[in-house]
């Protein structure tokens, strides 16, 4: 109770990421006109819902000690599912929208119950997963499938007026709802600190009698019913489903979830934190655009040095918390 | 107290595991309200009952009775529901959540659903201010010391309400004060009626607080006792297997050849290392065989692993042949010509999927460096002359080491070192295990070393083995070198044993 305001080492990297965003929005509004708006604010979360959603999913799996490279192949297998079953099939959007939901859902009960009862890597088995996912949604077809449909057409162009003539769209609206609950969830379920004990010690969530299979498969099925819902977004921003869609999306992800400082050995970080590092994400893609003379791959350029910054930072915490419970 | 009933009998406990009987015939008898030890050395047989009571391991023959009822404990889970539980000596806790939380997880309280924190932290905190700790119970629980985590430990197995608690080497990695609260704990949870189970290799641990204790040895129930009526003594001898007449019958059998030799090889200044072994002198001369006794967790591995570079000393100097050496790897003290022959041969030693030959070169190969291969033919060559040296059977180099009985492997183990020609040879435990002629053979070939003018550092629990063979022996308790005796002739057993176990 004493030490309530100081730092906490855990919470190091949240803030720094934080600063970070704050950092870097500052750099973009003193260097080009017009950055300073709350529209180019809100735009990060209109351009970037569906990463939002899946990162949250992520945050999870990677809080276990785990990872889920499906993620981008789900969102294309979703993108493919929904579009054919409202252009090919003239399926209701009633239909679609549950049926391609599950799609990704399935898929992430599947991979997490091989995990557990076989004891397998999660790298290899989401890597079968993402590649399975691909392969299945060019099986329904190898063009790009659009979709001209009035309920899709409603989700991705109508806009929820803000104060101050602004905007955001239903996605945003989803997103930050999706964001909410999993807060809720990882901190006050017990599901949600069976995930941090996991990812803290397997061996003794075991010993302490926790209900680690459950958990363990709930957390990949949680990942893929994300991804699903993060390709429905995905699919009323394109308006389309292509076996292309979202190709390597699964490290952007995993990217952002690092930056918004989860540790990538599993058992500390926040979902907040996430939701901050796919804003980092986006901003420095907004300051390349702002730029104008830049190529987009410098957007690249700059996650690389980031995740690698937020790594070192990262090792440099875990040494220092444990010099500390060393000596103290 | 005998009148009452026990909290807790085991009877006629077997448990065997594939060609091994781990307990054979094992009692062990609980009472409300009193410290119980379980007293052993290794592969006497504790973790193996500890686990059966825990439902880690289910019971092959024998009967657990609680409060008089029989009950079958097939999980951990189970023990836990009978209010059996376990702080094992690694903290098996999330050291990444918050103390409260680890002492809550799996049965929180909630409210509307959502996690109850407010009332969790608040009952942590009086759980804990029970044993008389303060702590912030909503950092996390790696920011505290082992001491303290311990003490959460504790503090959840009580959460479940526990009639019976196991501290499984709980004092290993404490310091004198944390014993001591950890010790008052204990005392007043045995105030309120709890029945506790303690392991412990410090001897001066066990009399201070426990009531009661069990031997036992070689998986055999050798009697229980009570802590008062019981001296060191015969705690020791009867925990390392030789009565106190039948140790005195043994005439002392060693050689007195104390050599002349008076050149150092090894001089260790204070050497000590924080938390494993307090500091400590020795001098190993050329061509002289030095014990090292103590019981089990007195610091004689640690000791030699210091000695060897294995851990990294952080007091003191070392000096080979008369000029400091820095040791910061064991591939240094190769290069000083000391070998290390692990306690270990399973989890340190031997590599089971290669063949006996390649385990023979690992050593020199690494001396040679990776890339200068040793051809063929000379690690035929190697192979062939050692085995025949130390009779290995079977006198094949392609058999795969795994497949060798525990003796062979010893010796396998041997030759690696001898190919390197080592002018130091640390032997820790090599005779455990392993049959009479083995044994036999491994102590002649000390001998021969040693005629050598090879200077070896021999571990083992048989004090008789050491005083046969040794010049002279260091002695250790409690993490420290507490004496060292000339073997002139006139040491006994008995001299040697008092030392070990130390106090009245």
């Amino acid at each position: 109770m004493i030490n309530r305001l100081s730092l906490d080492y855990k919470q190091l990297p949240l803030v720094a990421t934080i600063a970070l965003f704050v950092l870097m929005f500052s750099f973009g509004s003193l260097r080009y006109t017009g950055f300073l708006s709350t529209q180019v604010f809100l735009n990060l979360f209109i351009d970037n819902a569906f990463l939002i959603v899946i990162a949250v999913g992520m945050t999870f799996v990677i809080l276990s000690g785990g990872i889920d490279l499906s993620v981008g192949s789900v969102i294309a297998l979703t993108s493919m599912v929904a579009a054919s079953l409202t252009m090919e099939a003239q399926l209701s959007p009633w239909i679609v929208v549950p049926v391609s939901l599950l799609v990704g859902t399935i898929l992430g009960m599947i991979q997490g119950s091989l995990i557990h009862f076989y004891n397998l890597q999660p790298f290899i088995v989401t890597l079968a997963g993402m590649f399975l996912a691909r392969g299945l949604s060019y099986l329904i077809s190898v063009e790009t499938i659009s979709i001209d449909h009035p309920f899709f057409s409603y989700m991705a162009n109508s806009q929820i007026p803000l104060p101050g003539n602004n905007f955001i769209s239903i996605s945003v609206v989803i997103a930050l709802i999706v964001a909410a609950i999993a807060i809720f969830i990882a901190h006050f379920t017990n599901f949600g600190r069976t995930v941090y004990a996991i990812g803290g010690s397997e061996q003794s969530a075991l010993l302490m009698g926790l209900p680690v299979t459950r958990t363990k498969i709930l957390i990949y099925t949680l990942s893929g019913f994300l991804a699903s819902l993060a390709g429905l977004i995905f699919t009323f921003y394109m308006l389309s489903g292509y076996g292309l869609h979202a190709n390597g999306m699964e490290l952007d992800t995993i990217a952002a979830v690092v930056i918004g400082g989860t540790l990538l050995t599993g058992g500390a970080g926040y979902v907040a934190g996430s939701v901050v590092g796919v804003l980092i994400l986006g901003i420095i893609q907004t300051i390349i655009v702002f730029e104008g003379t830049l190529s987009s791959w410098w957007t690249k350029i700059a996650i690389g040095v980031l995740l690698l910054l937020f790594i070192v930072l990262q090792r440099v915490i875990v040494w220092r918390s444990e010099k500390k419970a060393g000596t103290g | 107290m005998a009148e009452q009933l026990p909290r807790l009998e085991m009877t006629n406990i077997v448990k065997e595991f594939p060609g091994v009987k781990a307990l054979s015939d094992v009692q062990l008898r609980l009472y409300p309200g009193e410290v119980h030890a379980l007293m052993g050395e290794n592969g006497a047989g504790k973790s193996t009952l500890i686990k059966v009571l825990t439902g880690v391991y289910p019971i092959d023959q024998g009967t657990v009775t609680l409060e008089g009822n029989p009950v079958h404990i097939s999980s951990p889970l189970k023990a836990q529901e009978h209010g059996i539980t376990t702080v094992y000596q690694e903290v098996n806790l999330c050291s990444n959540l918050s103390v409260t939380e680890n002492i809550f997880i799996g049965r929180e309280i909630k409210k509307y659903g959502r996690l109850a924190w407010k009332e969790m932290h608040q009952r942590a905190e009086k759980l804990l201010e029970r044993l008389q700790l303060k702590i912030d119970v909503t950092k996390l629980l790696s920011s505290y010391s082992v001491a303290i985590q311990q003490m959460v430990a504790i503090a959840r197995a009580l959460n479940v309400s526990a009639k019976i608690l196991i501290l499984d080497e709980p004092t290993s990695s404490l310091d004198r004060d944390e014993v001591q609260q950890l010790f008052a704990v204990m005392r007043q949870l045995k105030k309120d009626g709890l029945a506790i189970v303690f392991v412990s290799h410090f001897l001066d641990q066990i009399f201070e607080i426990t009531d009661r204790l069990t031997v036992l040895r070689n998986g055999e129930w050798i009697g229980e006792y009570k802590t008062a009526e019981i001296s060191r003594m015969d705690l020791v001898s009867k925990m390392i297997g030789k009565e106190l007449e039948e140790m005195e019958a043994i005439s002392s059998k060693n050689t007195g050849n104390t050599t002349e030799s008076t050149q150092s090889f090894l001089q260790a200044d204070e050497v000590g290392l924080k938390g494993k072994v307090e500091p400590f002198d020795l001098e190993m001369r050329k061509g002289e065989i030095v014990g090292l006794a103590g019981l089990l967790g007195s610091g004689r591995t640690e000791m030699a692993r210091v000695l060897f570079g294995a851990d990294k000393k952080d007091k003191g100097k070392i000096k080979v042949n008369g000029k400091e050496a820095h040791f910061s790897s064991p591939r240094n003290a190769i290069l000083y010509k000391i070998g290390f022959c692990s306690e270990n041969r399973k989890t340190e030693g031997i590599i089971p999927e290669l063949t006996v030959r390649e385990n023979m070169i690992l050593a020199i190969q690494s001396v040679y460096g990776w890339f200068r291969y040793l051809s063929k033919a000379k690690q035929m060559k190697i192979a062939d002359e050692y085995i025949q040296l130390l009779n290995i059977n079977p006198a094949n180099p392609e058999q795969l080491i795994k497949n060798l009985s525990g003796g062979n492997q010893q010796k396998v183990m041997l030759a690696r070192w001898l190919v390197t020609d080592p002018d130091l040879l640390i032997l820790d435990e090599p005779t455990r295990g392993i049959d009479i002629g083995a044994k036999t053979e491994i102590m002649k070939l000390m001998t021969k070393l040693s005629k050598e003018n090879k200077s070896i550092l021999f571990i083992s629990s048989e004090i008789e083995e050491i005083l046969r063979t040794c010049d002279r022996i260091a002695v250790l308790r409690d993490r420290k070198k507490v004496k060292e005796f000339d073997n002139d002739g006139k040491l006994t057993q008995q001299d040697v044993m008092k030392e070990m176990a130390g106090g009245g």
